[in-house]
């Protein structure tokens, strides 16, 4: 086989391999929406973080927003602290509020953000104060029970 | 007893003197890439051969893998209602584990054994030595090559045989048996991640090709140059790029997924 035809084989062959991890950085995985710009910093504490992971994501109004980056226990307030980026595009003011939900009702966690009306924002690093916990549905059901329990108690001596 | 013990130490001997033969020659294929990377149609020569010549199996394998893993995935999934999920499921499996590990072991078997063959043969008829005393290096001339041709191919074969992979998945989902097209697309990129994902299945697979071609140039340039020699010098090639492949992948995968 003669050398141009050689060349022009492997070039083909490169180019179909750059073309391919092209269709799995563009169609498969998607790399233009959902990369994190300029992320900066915020954190929060939570009483109750349940199956909150590093990674898992942060939208807000439902549009991801951040990734969880670090979360651990804070051993003077006896709360998680739970550290986040948030894309530099986005701004959230001061009084937001941070909950922990639950995307369905088997599915994954994620930190939601909730915009109050403050006019200043929250500047990177700064700690978000108004915050609930994830609902451990343990908990809720066994509440949820002894309600029960406590009304049928209550019947009978009517 | 004592003879168990003595055959248990030589073995450990041979293990590591084999070992450090191998690292010394990897070292000296190193130190002979520049010299044959300025006759760069050697090496162009060789991705040809086992780039360009792999292209069949690994695309049809890719294929049927991915209609495969279509039917499987909507087989368990559409229990649960949620057959969208199998364009998640098939891009994840290959981008992750099947892709790098089968393209992996079919260019082993493909190419790391035609690789081993030529350069045995070419030992065993003293063309290696012939070179030698023309002052050619045979590990510029013949071994480099060789190896970059097959470091180089390993992830493009990689990359083509997920997405054949995926689009045997698509064919099967969208076009057979009805997924919703948008819903396929759209969980899938919702679930897979680009630096997670993808970059760490390049990263697999060029370790791979590292392995399987180092692993092939060394066994034809080790074999005893005999016809018996050759086929086991092939037989070996074929064994232990297969086991690098899964342990190294095993390895891997433990420090890349660990589920954070």
């Amino acid at each position: 086989m003669s050398r141009t035809t050689l060349d022009l084989w492997v070039g083909v062959f490169v180019a179909m391999g750059i073309a391919a991890l092209l269709f799995l950085a563009l169609k498969v995985g998607s790399i233009s929406g959902s990369e994190i710009q300029s992320p900066y910093t915020l954190r929060a504490h939570f009483d109750n973080i349940g199956g909150l992971k590093v990674r898992a994501p942060v939208k807000s109004a439902g549009v991801l927003v951040g990734r969880v980056t670090e979360i651990r226990y804070d051993n003077e307030r006896y709360q998680a602290e739970v550290v986040f980026s948030v894309d530099g595009r986005y701004t959230f003011p001061t009084d937001t509020f941070a909950n922990i939900l639950t995307s369905g009702l088997l599915g994954e966690q994620y930190l939601g953000l909730d915009p109050g009306g403050e006019e200043e924002n929250l500047k990177p690093g700064a700690l978000i104060k108004k915050t609930q916990s994830a609902v451990v549905l343990e908990k809720l059901i066994s509440q949820f029970m002894f309600n029960k329990a406590a009304e049928g108690d209550a019947e009978p001596a009517k | 007893m004592g003879n168990l013990f003595r055959r248990l130490g030589s073995l450990a001997i041979n293990g590591v003197w084999q070992l450090g033969f191998i690292a010394r020659f990897f070292w000296l294929i190193l130190r002979y890439s520049g010299q044959s990377f300025t006759r760069l149609h050697l090496t162009m020569r060789e991705l040809y051969f086992s780039g360009v010549m792999s292209l069949l199996i690994i695309l049809v394998s890719g294929l049927f893998v991915g209609l495969v893993l279509g039917l499987q995935g909507y087989e368990i999934l559409q229990r649960y209602g949620s057959s969208e999920a199998m364009g998640t499921m098939v891009a994840l499996s290959l981008l992750r584990e099947l892709g790098p590990v089968v393209a992996g072991l079919l260019f082993a078997s493909r190419a790391g054994s035609a690789v081993t063959a030529e350069i045995g043969l070419m030992k065993v008829t003293e063309q290696l030595k012939a070179m030698d005393m023309m002052a050619v290096s045979p590990i510029a001339r013949v071994v480099a090559p060789r190896f970059w041709g097959g470091v180089v191919s390993m992830p493009i074969l990689t990359a083509l045989f997920s997405m054949m992979g995926i689009f045997g998945g698509w064919l099967i989902g969208v076009v057979f048996i009805g997924v919703d097209d948008g819903a396929f697309w759209s969980q899938m990129q919702a679930a897979v991640d680009f630096r997670y994902d993808v970059v760490n299945g390049v990263i697999k697979s060029c370790v791979f090709g590292v392995a399987v071609a180092l692993i092939a140039v060394f066994e034809g340039y080790d074999c005893v140059p005999t016809a018996e020699g050759v086929s086991r010098a092939i037989t070996r090639t074929v064994v232990s790029s297969a086991l690098a492949i899964l342990a190294l992948d095993f390895v891997m995968t433990s420090f890349m997924f660990r589920g954070l």
